[in-house]
């Protein structure tokens, strides 16, 4: 049963973005942007600052007219339908506040009076651990409080699809951590999240599936393992030779992404094969590998050679 | 109930939730309130104090100073409201993304701004018949004689005050830019009311400038109306024209972000 629901869902994306196009003063900051995401998913937009990620979900929440493509959230489009689409969809920005002198408690009052069907704020603000803090005023909140306020308040017309954008900027290791399962509750709650970050390790624990911006175009759309294992050099491989390694030898090894040597340490990116190769190319020269580590690539290495490719 | 019933009902909750969120900070705000509520009548009593203000014919066309006074401390508290107290507050509001927040729910921005002019227009309003209820009842200024003139100028005035304060807050970038412009702006303004210099004793020359702009125009239409006389439609015409003038750049240049 759930099987057949969640196949009916998919079937209909809760967002549809085709060939979004954004210019400002004749540079296309988002060029043929498109990607779906399915309900109930926590989609990531990974990239490196200034690549587009914020104007691309901006057309999305209808802050923006797209110069060209098409963009709809459960069918409606969000500039034409923006009243409809403001109703099902919460957001979080980047760089946005609250009035200085606002408490907490009537924040939360306030924008759940925007709402047809609200969420009870009481055991949201207690979910985002603000009880303590409803009668303090927004200037007087820290950093993570501000954060989690504004997480409540995206959260607070019961949407359906909640948009995050740089949610955990500024935020402590700890508040992060936090953060990141309040974002997997909300996903187990049935809403569907969109996700803007530049933080890798946020992007692979949280996200269903990626797309990574360069440039304003997707340099790459996967799940973070298939991220991962598309990348050049999804094997990394390290080890201090007890002999000096011939570098003819090591350029010519299988499938070779990348060769660092530091204080006699050797570094290779690559696959399996190369891996392989290296063992056998040791044992040949009766060369041992002290310290021998062989590791999966983490997304980190993934993006930056993905957008690393897309430079050149 | 039908859809469209449902949603103009939930608009106006919507609406009267930010009014009152907005009159709530506004009560936090000291200096607004000072500026607005308690400078211009303050300034009534403190002039109405000084015994020479009282005495016949000191002030002109056969008036006391402080029958003089009355009508600018009624023009004092919109020149205040507009400038220095709500101009600030909407760029700052823009400024800090307060208004992109709410554009991303089913209430949008102009709400805001709704609510912010009502306030200082109300404020402006309740603290200018404070002034003349103080005129009448402490220094027994007669009540202006021509109710009706004397309130349209008034309210063209309120008109005028809004949409100057929503000019600057239009063509500021930031609160600090807005209380910058605010107060360039602020000083003639209040000199055009008459604060220095009531309009009826300036020099003619200069009274012939002043009277074209809003103030100044709104000062002399507030004299003729409190002495009897239906204000000229000269004076209200000038009014009306910066009304229209002011409201229509202040709509052509607003920006949300």
């Amino acid at each position: 049963m759930t099987t057949t629901h969640s196949a009916v869902r998919g079937d209909r994306p809760l967002i549809e973005v085709a060939g979004l196009r954004k210019v400002y003063a004749g540079r296309a900051v988002v060029d043929d942007v498109s990607f779906t995401v399915g309900e109930g998913e926590i989609f990531g937009i990974l990239g490196p600052n200034g690549a587009g990620k914020t104007t691309a979900v901006e057309c999305v929440e209808g802050l923006r007219v797209p110069d060209a493509g098409r963009v709809r959230v459960a069918g409606l489009d969000p500039v034409a339908d923006h009243d409809r689409v403001t109703e099902i969809l919460g957001a979080q920005l980047q760089e946005s506040e609250l009035q200085a002198k606002l408490t907490v408690r009537e924040a939360l009052e306030l924008y759940a009076a925007f709402y047809p069907n609200p969420a009870d704020w009481r055991p949201l603000a207690e979910r985002l651990r603000l009880t303590d803090k409803l009668g303090t005023r927004f200037a007087k909140l820290s950093g993570g409080q501000k954060q989690r306020l504004f997480i409540a308040l995206a959260l607070i017309g019961n949407p359906r699809v909640v948009v995050l954008d740089e949610l955990t900027t500024g935020l402590d290791p700890r508040a992060r951590r936090d953060t990141w399962q309040l974002i997997e509750d909300v996903r187990d709650s049935g809403v569907t999240v969109l996700l803007v970050t530049h933080f890798m390790e946020e992007a692979q624990r949280l996200c269903d599936r990626i797309a990574v911006i360069d440039k304003g175009r997707i340099a790459a759309l996967d799940t973070p393992a298939g991220l991962i294992s598309r990348a050049a050099g999804s094997t990394v491989m390290s080890f201090t030779p007890s002999a000096p390694l011939d570098e003819e030898a090591l350029r010519d090894l299988p499938a070779l992404a990348s060769v660092e040597h530091r204080d006699g340490r050797v570094t290779l990116g690559g696959t399996d094969e190369t891996v392989n190769a290296v063992i056998t190319l040791l044992a040949r020269h009766q060369i041992t590998a002290h310290q021998l580590r062989v590791s999966d690539a983490t997304l980190d290495d993934a993006f930056l050679d993905l957008t690393g490719a897309a430079q050149s | 109930m039908s859809t469209t019933t449902a949603t103009l009902v939930r608009g106006r909750g919507a609406n009267s939730a930010v009014l009152r969120s907005e009159v709530r900070l506004f009560l936090r705000e000291p200096g607004s309130l000072f500026g607005v509520m308690v400078f211009p009548p303050a300034l009534l009593v403190i002039l109405g104090s000084i015994p020479a203000f009282r005495e016949a014919d000191s002030g002109p066309a056969g008036l006391r100073l402080i029958d003089a006074y009355v009508p600018i401390t009624v023009l004092l508290p919109m020149i205040v409201a507009g400038l220095q107290a709500m101009a600030p507050v909407i760029a700052g509001y823009r400024e800090r993304g307060i208004l992109r927040r709410m554009s991303t729910t089913p209430v949008q921005p102009p709400a805001l701004l709704g609510a912010q002019m009502t306030i200082h227009g109300v404020a402006a309003l309740a603290s200018s018949l404070l002034s003349l209820a103080i005129g009448r009842l402490a220094f027994d200024v007669k009540l202006p004689q021509q109710a009706f003139g004397y309130l349209l100028a008034l309210l063209l005035s309120v008109v005028v005050a809004l949409s100057l304060g929503a000019l600057v807050s239009a063509r500021a970038r930031t609160a600090k830019v807005a209380s910058a412009i605010g107060s360039t702006v602020f000083f003639p303004s209040m000199f055009c009311a008459g604060v220095w210099l009531p309009v009826q004793s300036m020099p003619t020359a200069l009274a012939n400038i002043v009277e074209l702009t809003p103030f100044g125009a709104a000062a002399q239409a507030m004299n003729q109306a409190a002495a009897g006389d239906w204000p000229s439609w000269s004076h209200l015409a000038v009014l009306a024209a910066w009304a229209v003038v002011l409201t229509a750049a202040s709509a052509r240049w607003f920006r949300w972000e």
